[in-house]
């Protein structure tokens, strides 16, 4: 066994038992930092694939911005989370086989039309070719509509994300102008028509309490 | 020697994990975006997979556009989240289903 394969089979392992520790953690915090491990491994596993800059971009992106976001807010909310695991027992065996299936139906069918020794790697690339200036070279040419579609995508997330969390200044005491200004006087005054009130009607309410 | 279908196996038993996790956990929308984080994971290993086996860039390309919609599907889903929390003082699943649909 070559290091490269014992590499792969070290990489793979610690992969598929932290993708287990995910969905089976009891704490979601826990869930979270073996999401963590997780995407680490697969940024190794996307290096042995030659793949360096995607590979440090999953490291920067997700580990460093999406798992922080995830654990922020399963941090902030107060939950009990025990009572989220109701029916966990309960649908295991369901999951199970579905998931021994597919995984059992991929692995049939690649040993049927590939076999474990069919598409062996054609090694790196020659050397002085860098994997990020390739990757920037297509995303800038090929790829350049739709690299500034995901710029837009990027943007509306963002502005998605504030207006659904933005709470307005309720706590804050400060005036507002524009509402301020905008007021008109049918807010402020009433005016109510009634009757004029005669005088003796009036001396006759206040008599008997005197 | 290491070949496409190892990789491939590998991303299908990572995928077959995460439908497992949405079974599981049906009730906790937080694992639930979880899965759904591994299974993007497991595509795109798929996606790097494929393109070094058969030395072409696009499909790093795509990884790289699936990285972009995952960050800003979970930041939305988050967001969801919170807002829904803040309504309901809960995030189970079966508090959610006031439509009735």
């Amino acid at each position: 066994m070559t290091f490269h394969a014992l590499l792969f089979y070290t990489f793979a392992a610690v992969l598929l038992f932290s993708g287990l520790r995910v969905i089976t953690a009891k704490n979601p915090v826990h869930a979270a930092l073996f999401l963590v491990l997780a995407f680490v491994t697969a940024a190794g596993l996307w290096i042995l694939l030659y793949a360096e800059f995607l590979a440090l971009t999953l490291i920067l992106v997700y580990v460093g911005a999406v798992m922080v976001l995830f654990l922020f807010v399963v941090m902030m909310l107060d939950i009990n989370f025990d009572k989220l695991r109701e029916g966990f027992w309960q649908h295991l065996p369901v999951a199970a086989t579905v998931a021994v299936l597919m995984v059992a139906q991929m692995g049939l069918l690649l040993w049927a039309k590939m076999g474990f020794s069919g598409v062996v790697s054609p090694g790196g690339p020659p050397p002085g070719v860098s994997n990020t200036r390739e990757l920037g070279r297509v995303l800038y040419t090929d790829y350049l509509l739709p690299f500034e579609l995901a710029a837009v995508v990027l943007l509306i997330a963002m502005i998605a994300a504030i207006a659904l969390t933005h709470r307005g200044k309720r706590a804050v005491k400060a005036q507002d102008v524009a509402a301020q200004v905008r007021v008109r006087s049918e807010d402020r005054l009433k005016i109510v028509k009634m009757d004029a009130e005669k005088p003796d009607a009036a001396n006759e309410e206040a008599a008997p309490k005197a | 020697m290491i070949t496409l279908s190892h990789y491939l196996i590998l991303s299908a038993a990572l995928f077959a994990i995460s439908v497992a996790g949405i079974f599981l956990n049906r009730k906790n929308i937080i694992v639930l975006l979880m899965a759904i984080e591994l299974m993007l994971l497991s595509v795109n290993l798929n996606f790097v997979a494929f393109s070094h086996f058969w030395r072409n860039l696009d499909g790093q390309v795509f990884v790289f556009f699936i990285l972009t919609v995952a960050a800003a599907e979970s930041a939305i889903g988050l967001a969801i989240l919170v807002a829904l929390f803040r309504n309901l003082k809960s995030i189970n699943v079966d508090d959610i289903g006031t439509l009735k649909g």
